[in-house]
């Protein structure tokens, strides 16, 4: 049966008469074909991606969309899961365990409302990051569209999702008596600045969870370990006063730590910068501008490798 | 194959020695149990196959050219290897080995998996069109062609329930309407022919071979071997991943029509 399929293979090129004796990389050469599926150039990339903005921002709000519409409260749910998170956080950490210690009520409330709302936004854009690729195989094996279109739409997603707790999160700080000040505006540039930390990071996720898919089952504890180390229901520098000093400065200068911290001291009064770790703006920028960058290139080099199965 | 000889023969696609290979994890031996996993993984520092990664040689080295104006059908039985080779060629799937050269880029004939069935179909015609690559003002152009193509507002104004009210032959057609709104260079339709009641089949018919008139080069993957012998004037018969037979359409359906008949 093999003879056969030479015979064949060998009749059709014979036809081939002008083009005969060239390998099929100098045919290709000749009619100016370029290899399918080759990864771009860098610039070609971002240029892609500037292309599909359209597609990654429907695509972020369709899923968003779709993520409550069969719940007969529809999108109101939007607001009351992360106002229902607050409230779960608040009874154990504020009422059972009391780890408000150091701070007023006014305070500790939206203190530890602002940490829940911002470390979930980094969470839910890793763990969104992580199956970004491996969840969606079917949509990378039909359709061409730059990859990282799918951790940026995600990410995006996600911050969607937290404008929506953001409303949350004004009514409780306000309702603690933090009235809206000039400090306030200072949550668009921390929020901008995580969003590029959170896009990054995801991006990277994104690329190991297409590899190992196994990292959506590990991930949850990872980042539960992450958020305990945070601060996100306490106040670092007075827990661990009793312990050498770069422990704190560690466990503040870490990317979450940061960006809590940063977004506290923009909406609460009683916050003042000196709970904030030194240079905190720089921090705040270097990780934003060394996750988003690392993580893109990172995501774009294995470009042409993601869909194989 | 006289007539395209005077087409100068210009290459669109070109396969050279193409392997594609799947990898499916932890299906080594069926065992799906915890035990099994973690002595796999223990197995360290050696082999895919060592560590329970299973390969599918889906392909296995095709070579073939295509030219501007053809009109190929791909054959074969089931599992030969025929989607994973439109995918390879749309550069969807990474090749193992080998390469394919294209004029331009190819696309499938298809967006099922950009869709959400919880949004409205309105939604979805927008998000499919982005998906593929159109831009905004293409999608409002056509919106209202898309539309009325699928039909789907001829029993009331379905378009703006959610798409999982849909039966599923409205949403079929939905969805062909939508991956067939788009023109392409070189084009690939899998199967996509039988959906939706007789109308809806014929006027989806009309459309592709619309389609092909306007895009340089078509694969159709069928199993229907009329439709092959209707629309494609070559014919690509691949059998277990290899590259069986390649030339004019009645010549090799009739060798297929043999294989399969005995």
């Amino acid at each position: 049966m093999s003879e056969t399929t030479h015979d064949a293979t060998v009749a059709v090129s014979a036809t081939a008469a002008p083009d005969e004796g060239l390998t099929a990389p100098e045919l290709a050469a000749k009619h100016g074909l370029s290899v399918s599926g080759a990864r771009p150039s860098l610039i070609e990339y971002v240029r892609q991606l500037w292309d599909r903005r359209h597609f990654i921002l429907a695509f972020s709000r369709a899923k968003l969309t779709a993520q409550y519409s069969q719940a007969k409260l529809g999108q109101l749910w939007q607001v009351a899961t992360p106002l229902l998170n607050a409230a779960v956080y608040f009874f154990i950490f504020g009422l059972l365990l009391e780890a408000d210690r150091g701070m007023s009520r006014e305070v500790y409330i939206p203190f530890l409302v602002t940490g829940v709302f911002v470390f979930t936004f980094t969470q839910s854009s890793v763990m969104a990051g992580v199956r970004a690729i491996s969840g969606n195989l079917g949509l990378v094996r039909a359709l061409h569209f730059p990859r990282a279109s799918l951790p940026i739409s995600f990410a995006l997603q996600q911050l969607q999702q937290l404008l929506f707790s953001m409303i949350v999160l004004f009514a409780v700080a306000i309702g603690f008596g933090s009235y809206p000040d000039l400090s306030w505006a200072l949550i668009v540039p921390v929020l901008a600045l995580q969003f590029c930390f959170n896009t990054g990071l995801a991006m990277i996720m994104a690329r190991a969870g297409a590899k190992t898919p196994d990292l959506a089952q590990l991930m949850p504890f990872v980042m539960r370990t992450w958020m305990y180390a945070s601060g996100v229901m306490f106040s670092i520098p007075i827990f661990l006063k009793d312990k050498p000093d770069w422990i704190a400065n560690l466990l503040q200068w870490n990317p979450a730590a940061i960006y809590m911290d940063l977004m506290r001291f923009s909406l609460i009064d009683g916050y003042g910068s000196e709970n904030l770790p030194d240079h905190v703006w720089a921090v705040a920028g270097g990780w934003a501008v060394l996750f988003a960058l690392g993580g893109f290139v990172y995501f774009w080099k294995a470009e042409e490798r993601y869909g194989r199965g | 194959m006289a007539e395209q000889k005077q087409d100068a023969r210009i290459p669109t696609v070109i396969a050279d020695d193409l392997h594609i290979v799947y990898r499916v994890n932890g299906a080594k031996t069926g065992k799906g149990s915890a035990t099994a996993a973690l002595s796999r993984m223990l197995r360290r520092g050696s082999d895919d196959a060592a560590r329970g990664v299973r390969k599918v040689h889906a392909v296995r080295g095709v070579s073939f050219v295509a030219y501007r104006g053809e009109a190929i059908g791909l054959i074969g039985s089931n599992g030969s290897g025929k989607s994973t080779l439109l995918r390879a060629i749309a550069g969807l799937l990474p090749a193992e080995q080998g390469k394919v050269y294209t004029d331009g880029q190819p696309s499938l004939l298809g967006v099922n998996a950009a869709l959400m069935n919880d949004l409205t179909g309105e939604r979805n015609v927008i998000l499919g069109g982005l998906a593929m690559g159109m831009s905004r003002e293409e999608i409002k152009d056509r919106y209202q062609q898309i539309v009325d193509f699928s039909g789907i507002n001829e029993k009331g104004d379905f378009i703006t329930l959610p798409m999982r009210t849909y039966s599923s032959g409205m949403a079929a057609r939905l969805r062909f309407s939508i991956a067939a709104a788009k023109d392409h260079d070189v084009l690939m339709i899998d199967e996509a022919l039988a959906t939706g009641d007789r109308k809806f089949q014929k006027r989806s018919e009309d459309r592709i071979r619309e389609l092909r008139k306007e895009a340089g080069t078509v694969f159709l993957v069928s199993h229907n071997n009329k439709s092959i012998r209707d629309t494609c004037n070559r014919v690509l018969w691949l059998e277990r991943g290899e590259l069986r037979m390649d030339g004019p359409t009645d010549e090799v359906l009739k060798e297929y029509e043999k294989f399969t008949g005995k």
